[in-house]
């Protein structure tokens, strides 16, 4: 590929990455404090229709933005209810989500579809840094949230591995007999970290309809939620490593598009299988490797009981 | 004061394991109710014309039972795997890869007679299916890699995969550009009971429920299963073989859902499409998990789901939304989860001070 | 003057689906000293202590500390008012270094971890209490000796001035415990509150300046060690003077049965877990393994069963080369093994007692009817167990988690003997089980040894080695380091050997 046609295409492999990138941290939080959450998918949708309503009403992106965030935040507290406060069955409530998800932003979204946003983001560019041949026109004409994502994903990251919070996070979804015995409340972390997945979720759906379309129709997200939930498995429960992961998915995704567009419609669905086939490798190379479960949280997917004897 | 506190249930009598389930239902349906008055429709019509479209007619009943087939068979399918602690949320991509297979076949040789091609569509499809099973089975057996994530990953490389077939090399060209592949010839479609578009699926569905009864409960390899299943280590401690059950259990899943597959192509569509299940292998899971994993409960909430499939296209005529029926089933299952805990759990109220 | 109790705990009671585990306890500490609680197993210790430490609520009771009364609704307010325990089972997050374990819940921090800053600190307060723990390493890599420290300078580390210990010596060598025991003294030297959960009496008399006897669920007894005697404190325990069975030696054992020659077994990690062990079991004579837990007892126990692959060595049963035979080939040989884990590994969970009583045998034409299982033979081979081994069950469709510890080791212990086995292998037999219980596991085991079964046990107190071996052998860092004559052995040599002094003489 040329050059001139590799930098529009990079810089399309960001703006493809960053709603997996903010859905994909999000669920590293969740998963890192024990909780699996598969209504990713769900949580992007109540968001993107609730950030595309509000801006419509509003004429504000950014009280959109809120509203996207408070949708996937709700969303995610129903799932944090039943898995954490009833114990439950977390896949099935996972999916529960996705179909209640899918359900909520249809029904709120019926009179929206094919709008136009109001106020939709637009690539603001940095000065100075936009004029650097190749990585300006790249990494610094791009619309803000791109480099909110950026920032959260680092801070996240910054959060889980180098703060006493992080440690509490992370003790949970390890060991939460260990973080019950010295106060932590278990609970409080796994509904505090499932509603962070949940917000960050949100926001990616926004994106999707504030940003990166930018309008709504239903299932808008056309299956990114599950995308997010591979790439937290390919980033091994990182966020720094999600941030590539995305770009790499987000490249797979822009270059299937730019294929089908050229009217190679064939080759754009084996492109499509790629982000998948590569976790599903990743995992096995990981896991022969060190031979256990990846660096996935040992208690991921169990309900912690105290009391149980 | 009073302080509420949760006891874990010991053992439970038959009225906690059905009057839950039954309350958990009744609350959704009211959850329901309040939800369509509050969106301004007439709940208790909307209701009646769900129960009619469901099952308000023999044809309505047949549809249900249409719908309620590959649900059965896509509950049966992970149940086996659940049986042993194998988290197969793979069953979606085993259906296309047996609707896939069994496709191929019937496309290829459309002039066989029926006596041979459906069993050898049913084959293929089982077959591709087991494939798309045995490998997360093969990468978790011998190097212990997470089944739930490879089976989840390869829904997707499935689905992509017969999108490319009916975008791309089987398109039928008389489809005037829709992703179709040719219609199948009259051999390879399932025999329907009377005039209803219910087919011999039915029948296959409740076969192997049986077989899985029987198996399960009466035989040493359905005794291997149980132990494996309870425990890793008590099985190796029997000398039972888990590497091979791990693999044979996840092939023998995967090959049912291929088997769902090959019915939904050759009962319904009669060819290969796009969207062959609108998630049948996700609604399985629920299906299977609501059963507890009873073969013969797994035939009735199946049917139950289809009910519920079924009753939300009939309210689609009253012009509401799909996404309402969506709401609805997935309020049903927040309500039947809650209900789980109070089977499990009883609260207490204790004076306190 | 009369001093102020730092925690004083008032009627409680506590009960669990079932069972009253708690009734009416009352129960004081004091500043400075160092109480055991004393009990058999069951007779509500730790559920008592949980309560203390705020892991379970009472369901009645109240509990006061420096003389206010408070309510925990979880551990981490009992932490705050200074009172830490230590379980059995440690909670330490493995994949944590030993400073992040530490520093983890911890209160009065900033929010960013400075790692040397953290690890600092952490050294400072092992070097006064001389734990000797690395802050960095990762508790993976640590001894359960060595855990157990992190867990007390977890404890440290939050300023508590009640430490509560659940069975701290079990998972230790006698030096170990001696180092254990000089830190807890030095702790209520400066003011602080230790009480130790035991069931060992000489612990008790050693340590303890104040000793409270639980026994089924209620205060038997509670004075200070002075006023006592250990025969005292049997009867507080029991209420019933304890027989033990009289045992006598075997003292011809047949030919030699089981023959392992330079054995080595590799761990879960890879490493080699058994290095060399060397050692044969005659018919008729039980060998014990004496060791601290940890140094390649399960490996080796797993590698005779044929659960484990040896990477080098032979193992022979009755002259016949069985190293590459699998478990169910062992089996049909005559070779059971009752293992460590009762309920997981020996008995299946959630299956009924019928299913259980058939795991290792299941395959059998005798259960049999082509491939279908012979409920029918089945359930009159359950009911012959049940009966044969005196095991209390309502049901034998009931699943086995509703039996009682000690018949779960029956049910167990008898469906292997049932075998007419050759030789039997146990680890740990009686671990968790009351007195009665555990001396009726010993008559089977000393009434099949007189049948001329031969037997090898893996045990953790050296007095039941003693008391029930005719050999023993000492294990320590995956070597069996030396095979001697109980008899003639004394128990300063064997707990030499456990930490690895060289083995004097021949």
């Amino acid at each position: 590929m040329e050059l001139s046609a590799l930098v529009p295409f990079l810089a399309a492999a960001i703006v493809a990455g960053t709603p997996i990138l903010f859905a994909a941290v999000g669920e590293v939080m969740a998963e890192r404090s024990g909780i699996l959450n598969l209504g990713v998918e769900g949580m992007m949708l109540v968001g993107a229709v609730m950030g595309f309503m509000i801006t419509i009403v509003t004429g504000n992106h950014w009280t959109g933005i809120i509203a996207a965030m408070a949708g996937g935040g709700l969303m995610a507290l129903i799932h944090a209810f039943i898995t954490v406060t009833l114990k439950g069955n977390q896949v099935v409530s996972g999916l529960a989500l996705t179909i209640f998800g899918t359900g909520v932003s249809g029904f709120l979204g019926k009179s929206y579809q094919g709008m136009p946003t109001a106020d939709p983001f637009t690539p603001c560019v940095v000065p100075l840094l936009s004029d650097i041949p190749v990585l300006g026109p790249i990494l610094f004409k791009q619309d803000v949230l791109v480099y909110i994502s950026i920032i959260l994903a680092l801070g996240f990251w910054f959060l889980l591995y180098r703060t006493s919070w992080g440690l509490t996070i992370r003790s949970a979804g390890e060991n939460p007999a260990a973080a019950d015995a010295v106060g932590i409340s278990v609970s409080r972390v796994r509904y505090l970290c499932t509603i962070i997945g949940g917000i960050m979720a949100g926001l990616g759906g926004a994106y999707l309809s504030l940003a990166y379309v930018p309008s709504w129709q239903e299932n808008l997200t056309a299956g990114r939620g599950w995308i997010a939930v591979a790439l937290v498995i390919f980033a091994l429960w990182n966020p720094l490593r999600a941030i590539a992961g995305a770009y790499l998915f987000g490249g797979v995704e822009a270059l299937a598009f730019r294929l089908q567009t050229a009217g190679i419609q064939i080759s754009s669905f084996f492109l499509s299988m790629l982000p998948y086939l590569l976790t599903i490798l990743v995992l096995v190379l990981v896991t022969v490797r060190l031979r256990q479960e990846a660096g996935a949280p040992l208690a991921l997917g169990v309900p912690y009981d105290r009391e149980e004897r | 004061m009073y302080k509420v506190r949760m006891v874990r249930r010991e053992h439970n009598s038959m009225w906690v394991e059905v009057i839950v389930p039954i309350m958990s239902i009744i609350l959704a349906v009211a959850f329901g109710w309040l939800f369509l008055s509050w969106s301004g429709h007439d709940a208790a019509a909307t209701y009646m014309r769900m129960l009619n479209g469901a099952i308000g007619s023999k044809y309505n009943l047949s549809e249900t039972v249409v719908k309620a087939i590959p649900l059965m068979l896509a509950g049966l399918a992970v149940s086996l795997a659940f049986r042993m602690k194998l988290w197969n949320i793979g069953g979606e991509g085993q259906l296309y890869m047996g609707a896939f297979a069994a496709s191929g076949i019937a496309l290829a040789c459309g002039d066989m007679s029926a006596w041979l091609l459906l069993p050898l569509m049913l084959l293929a499809g089982f077959a591709a299916g087991a494939i798309w099973g045995g490998i997360p089975g093969v990468l978790r057996a011998y190097w212990q890699v997470n089944e739930t994530i490879t089976t989840l990953m390869l829904n997707y490389v499935a689905i992509f995969w017969v999108s490319y077939l009916v975008f791309g090399p089987w398109k039928d060209p008389a489809s005037m550009g829709f992703p179709l592949s040719a219609r199948f010839s009259l051999n390879a479609y399932l025999p329907v009971l009377g005039t209803t578009r219910v087919h011999l699926g039915l029948i296959i569905a409740i076969i192997i429920a049986v077989l899985f009864y029987i198996i399960l409960n009466y035989t040493r390899w359905g005794y291997e299963i149980r132990v494996s299943g309870e425990s890793q280590e008590a099985a190796r401690y029997a000398g039972i073989n888990v590497t091979r059950n791990i693999i044979l259990v996840m092939l023998i899943s995967g090959g049912i859902a291929g088997v769902t597959g090959m019915i939904e192509v050759s009962g319904i569509t009669h060819r290969l499409q796009q969207g062959i299940s609108p998630g049948y292998g996700y609604t399985g899971i629920i299906v299977a998990w609501l059963a507890r994993l009873n073969p013969f409960a797994i035939i009735l909430v199946a049917f139950l789901f289809g009910a519920l499939l079924v009753g939300g296209f009939g309210i689609q005529t009253m012009g509401i939304s799909y996404s309402i029926v969506l709401i609805l089933q997935g309020a049903v299952l927040f309500f039947l989860l809650a209900g789980e805990f109070f089977r499990k759990y009883r609260i207490v109220l204790t004076k306190g001070d | 003057m009369k001093r102020e109790p730092l925690i004083e705990m008032n009627n409680i009671s506590k009960s669990f689906p079932g069972v009253l585990a708690n009734h009416n306890i009352s129960f004081r500490v004091y500043p400075g000293e160092i109480h055991a609680l004393l009990g058999e197993n069951g007779a509500g210790k730790s559920t008592l202590m949980s309560i203390l430490a705020g892991l379970y609520r009472p369901d009645s009771g109240q509990i006061k500390v420096r003389g206010r009364q408070v309510q925990f609704r979880s551990p981490r307010y009992a932490l705050e008012s200074g009172i830490g325990m230590i379980y059995q089972h440690f909670r330490l997050v493995n994949n944590f270094t030993v400073a992040e374990n530490i520093v983890l819940g911890a209160k009065r921090r900033g929010i960013i971890n400075r790692q040397e800053g953290m690890e600092g600190k952490v050294q400072e307060l092992s070097e006064r209490f001389g734990l000797g723990v690395d802050p960095a390493a990762r508790i993976s890599n640590l001894s359960l000796g060595e855990q157990q420290r992190v867990e007390i300078l977890k404890m440290l580390y939050r300023g508590c001035d009640v430490l509560i210990m659940d069975e701290p010596t079990t998972v230790l060598t006698p030096r170990e415990v001696q180092d254990l025991f000089k830190v807890l003294r030095f702790m209520a030297d400066e003011g602080r509150a230790v009480v130790l959960i035991t069931h060992k009496l000489h612990e008790v008399m050693e340590i303890a300046d104040y000793v409270t006897v639980l026994r089924k669920g209620e205060v038997a007894g509670s004075d200070r060690i002075e006023n006592l005697h250990e025969s005292d404190l049997t009867h507080m325990m029991v209420a019933r003077e304890i027989e033990y069975g009289q045992v006598n030696r075997n003292t011809a054992p047949g030919p030699a049965v089981l023959e392992i020659k330079g054995l080595q077994v590799r761990g879960d990690l890879g490493y080699l877990a058994v290095k060399d062990a060397t050692l044969d079991i005659r018919s008729g004579e039980i060998v014990s393994i004496a060791g601290v837990a940890g140094n390649g007892q399960r490996e080796l126990v797993e590698a005779l069963a044929g659960l484990r692959t040896p990477a080098k060595g032979s193992i022979r049963m009755k002259g016949r080369d069985i190293t590459d035979y699998d478990i169910r080939k062992r089996l049909e040989l005559g070779l059971n093994m009752v293992p460590e884990d009762r309920l997981g590994m020996g008995l299946v969970p959630n299956i009924s007692v019928m299913d259980n009583s058939i795991l290792r045998s299941y395959y059998r034409p005798e259960f049999s009817r082509g491939p279908f299982l012979n409920y029918s033979r089945i359930r009159k081979y359950a009911r012959s167990l049940v009966e044969n081994y005196n095991i209390y069950l309502s049901d034998i469709n009931y699943p086995v988690n509703f039996l009682s510890g000690g018949n779960l080791q029956k049910l167990l212990l008898g469906r292997e003997l049932d075998k007419r086995p050759q030789v039997i292998i146990a680890s740990y037999p009686v671990r968790g089980l009351d007195v009665a219980a555990a001396e009726a596991v010993f008559q089977l085991l000393l009434r099949e040894r007189d049948k001329g079964t031969a037997i090898l046990l893996v045990l953790e107190d050296l007095d039941d080695i003693f008391r029930l071996s005719d050999r023993v052998a000492v294990m320590y860092d995956g070597e069996i380091r030396a095979v001697l004559d109980a008899d003639t052995a004394d128990l300063n040599t064997i707990g030499a050997l456990m930490l690895g002094a060289a083995p004097t003489g021949a």
